[in-house]
């Protein structure tokens, strides 16, 4: 398959199993893959796929005797890993093939500069001096595009941004110019503009070195960008495997089908005309700035502006959708508008009446008016709670009687598509996806006329994802709600949303329809967004998918 | 083409008549730990002690029942023994029992109510309130308990009710500092943001959201507040500041140590019994600390 190319990597018949009382007795059976000489080959798989398994198998870096491997070879360049000892394995990880986390600030030592970090790998495997390693140090840091080196050399980990953490990590995999990479999921915890840089590097300088390189992911977009082979893993079974081309255009199993559909198109809603419904959610000149509080002796540091003079409109049966990076005041935003934080200045109108200066009384009953949907379905449930109270708690609070209250969260649940008996269940029951349908169905009791939405979605796996947001999408036009959607995922925004207003640190960069906006950006800072989206020039076969 | 169904919620849950009930999980976990059921087992082997007192060995405990200072084994109608006042050793053990639970009991009750109030408050509003709040807590650390104690006894005298909401009193530091923290880190969960958000009062919050969460540790820690409050109470009536109207563990090592070298049984025994009491709180704590554990298999 891999035609001439020399065969780096060769794992055959791979299982490995997992400790008695797990979901399932293997996380892997059956595994073979191989990374050729200078090939990108993805792992594609949805989280308890196995996916991450596979690669610390590559490094031998399972959790052993829990998780272990029970069959089947891992042969690196001809050399079988499985029967190295652990020293005789020390001394390929790190030289011979190595390994790019997903999150680089936990990855990279916090203690240590990044000079040391990077030094410490020449140190151990190579016989270099003092003054060569760290030409070589500074050299790969140039390769990887770090804006200044010789400073980033002297930086602690915290000092520097997360894009540059993770070129730091790319740095140190590549310092000893091994022949195999392992990435896990490298661009995940970066901004889609950072993203698109890394991947970019990535393909640089894998096509420089000839490096094999095994990437881990889950977003069909960015294997869309860099794949030359994809594997498609799911609950431990390979399913697919061909060409990146192949797969991405004519994909032959159904679960890989159903994967690729779920990945939201990039085509907006066509334009709806101006639209005469009552406006329910105005905001006007909301300014909020976080005091940075200096220490005792260390000094008042500079306050930051998280969101400047921001104003808009929410009409009802419209969805707003509110995109912007990390850092650019977008969650700011959508806890100021519910007023879980208190703003600076500006006005929040709800059906005309002012949130902002409601004094506590008055609040209890706004809040009824304006619910959210949080980021995280596991944290935002009180896991000590059963599913018919946490459901029930928002009436109840508002004066419902308690037996009225709990009928009718039984009856929401229908609403939100999970089965009656999980009204007596406790959050962790669930899955991902049916915990955040408990807390869209605990924002519905309350019979809201706005719904802020806080990345519903970016915890959840794609499959489940679609699921949610056509839920919203259904629940919005059935009960004429207005949604606030606040969301990085530009894909997801061009889905549900049909306008949108891009921020930029702490300010509205553009807004505007959304087809309108995607169609034809006006701000620069619009275009680079639109422009870093991974896999934008890959169009999925559409399918029957309602 | 058979593309599955994206619209349904699919994935199945567990049939709601097969989980076991959570008391018997938590029973299971905390059987799983041998040490904790022999602490268990002390800790019934004290109850029944206490609660059988006026039948193993009837009438007023303090009155005289034998020879003084006889040996354990001697008489069949003092098994245990004697003191120097003749009175009955194995009926001031289980007697005292009574009184170490009680005073076990309640103080860690007052000291876990005033830790629990101050901790959840400075914990949740953080701020000028937790500052006010530890600095209260400071200096009662500051102080070591035991001499706070002893001037507290010394103050308010040493009637049985007094030490016990003494003891409360000097030790609902370490519970408040541990309650603290873990409402510190609870209260930036999204669920708390979700319950402010559909209009959920402050109090309501720390009491009905955030405290049965915080729960578990301060119940293991519990156990060790009632130890040592047992110790406590022994200490003080070791140094005869107990209160010399009940039959107390503690009361009869003070009286004992007089005669410790020729009659070592009127201190031993009663020292052996606040030791396996003692004991068992703190093993039945490491087996609730795993019970309590949600990490922990079924």
């Amino acid at each position: 398959m891999t035609g001439d190319r020399k065969t780096i990597l060769d794992i055959r018949g791979l299982e490995i199993v997992l400790p008695s009382g797990a979901d399932r007795p293997r996380a892997l059976w059956d595994f073979n893959l191989t990374v050729g000489e200078g090939e990108i080959v993805c792992l594609v798989g949805e989280s308890g796929s196995g996916k991450s398994l596979a690669a610390n198998a590559v490094m031998r870096l399972l959790p052993e005797p829990h998780v272990r491997v029970s069959q089947g070879t891992i042969g690196l360049d001809g050399q079988d890993l499985l029967s190295l000892s652990e020293t005789e394995m020390r001394a390929i990880r790190g030289n011979r093939m190595a390994m790019i986390f997903q999150e680089p600030m936990t990855a990279l030592n916090p203690q240590k500069t990044v000079g040391w970090q990077i030094d410490e790998v020449l140190k151990l495997h190579t016989k270099l001096s003092k003054a060569e390693r760290k030409a070589r140090a500074l050299e790969i840091l140039g390769d990887v595009h770090i804006p200044d080196p010789a400073s980033t050399y002297n930086a602690y980990p915290h000092q520097i941004s997360g894009g540059q953490r993770q070129r730091v990590m790319i740095a140190m995999a590549l310092v000893l110019k091994p022949q195999l990479i392992i990435a896990d999921e490298p661009t995940t915890a970066l901004d889609v503009t950072t993203q698109k840089q890394i991947l970019k590097l990535i393909k640089d300088l894998q096509q420089a070195h000839g490096t094999g390189i095994l990437f881990i992911t889950h977003d069909f977009g960015v294997v869309a960008e860099i794949a030359d082979r994809i594997a498609v893993l799911r609950l431990g079974e390979l399913v697919e495997q061909g060409p990146a081309k192949q797969i991405l255009l004519n994909p032959q199993h159904p679960y890989t089908r159903k994967l690729i559909a779920a990945v939201p198109a990039l085509t907006p809603p066509p334009e709806k005309p101006m639209s005469n419904e009552p406006v329910v959610l105005e905001a006007k000149d909301l300014r909020k700035t976080f005091a940075a509080r200096g220490g005792f002796l260390s000094g008042k540091r500079k306050p930051v502006m998280a969101v400047k003079d921001l104003s808009f409109q929410l009409r009802r049966g419209e969805t707003l959708g509110v995109v912007g990076e990390s850092g650019s005041g977008k969650t700011t935003v959508s806890r100021i508008v519910t007023r879980l934080l208190e703003s600076d200045s500006g006005e929040v109108r709800v059906d005309g009446r002012d949130l902002l200066s409601a004094s506590r009384a008055e609040l209890r009953g706004l809040r009824k008016d304006i619910q959210m949907v949080f980021q995280d379905p596991m944290a935002s449930l009180n896991p000590r709670r059963r599913v018919v109270e946490l459901i029930a708690q928002g009436p109840i609070v508002q004066g419902v009687a308690k037996d009225i209250a709990h009928a009718r969260a039984r009856e929401l649940l229908s609403l939100v598509e999970l089965p009656p008996m999980a009204a007596e269940r406790y959050p962790h029951e669930f899955s991902g996806g049916q915990r955040q349908r408990i807390g869209i169905a605990r924002a519905l009791a309350m019979e809201p006329r706005v719904i802020v939405a806080d990345e519903p979605v970016s915890a959840l796996d794609v499959s489940v994802q679609a699921q949610v947001l056509k839920l919203l999408a259904d629940l919005r036009d059935r009960l004429h709600l207005s949604l606030l959607f606040v969301t990085h995922d530009l894909r997801v925004a061009a889905q549900l949303c049909d306008k949108v207003i891009v921020m930029s640190k702490g300010e509205i960069v553009e807004a505007g329809p959304t087809a309108r906006v995607f169609a034809n950006p006006e701000h620069p800072y619009t275009r680079s967004l639109l422009d870093s989206i991974p896999g934008r020039d890959w169009e999925p076969p559409v399918r029957s998918v309602a | 083409m058979t593309i599955p169904d994206t619209s349904v919620a699919s994935d199945s849950l567990p049939d709601i008549n097969l989980m076991p009930a959570r008391s018997l999980v938590l029973w299971r976990r905390f059987r799983r730990n041998r040490a904790a059921l022999l602490g268990l087992v002390l800790f019934v082997i004290v109850v029944l002690m206490a609660a059988l007192a006026d039948v193993v060995t009837p009438g007023d405990p303090l009155r005289n029942a034998g020879p003084p200072l006889t040996a354990p084994l001697v008489l069949a109608a003092n098994p245990l023994g004697t003191d120097q006042l003749g009175r009955d050793i194995m009926a001031g053990i289980f007697h005292g029992a009574r009184i170490s639970l009680i005073i076990g009991v309640v103080a860690t009750l007052i000291s876990i109510a005033i830790g629990v109030v101050i901790g959840a408050v400075a914990g949740y509003f953080g701020g000028k309130v937790d500052g006010a709040l530890m600095r209260v807590t400071e200096a009662f650390q500051t102080i070591p308990s035991f001499v706070l104690l002893l001037t507290l006894v010394a103050i308010f005298g040493s009637s049985i009710q007094n030490i016990v909401i003494a003891i409360g009193i000097v030790s609902w530091t370490a519970p408040a500092r541990m309650v603290r923290a873990e409402f510190m880190s609870l209260r930036k969960r999204e669920f708390v943001d979700a319950a402010r958000n559909l209009g959920v009062s402050d109090v309501a919050i720390i009491f009905r959201e955030i405290l049965p969460n915080a729960l578990p540790p301060v119940i293991v820690f519990a156990s060790v507040v009632m130890a040592t409050s047992i110790l406590m109470e022994s200490a003080l009536a070791f140094l005869g500041l107990g209160d010399p109207n009940y039959a107390s563990w503690g009361n009869m090592i003070g009286q004992g140590r007089s005669v410790l070298r020729t009659a070592w049984f009127c201190s031993v025994i009663p020292g052996v019994a606040i030791l396996l009491t003692v004991l068992s709180f703190s093993l039945m704590g490491e087996g609730l600390n795993d019970a309590l554990n949600p990490r922990q298999k079924k």
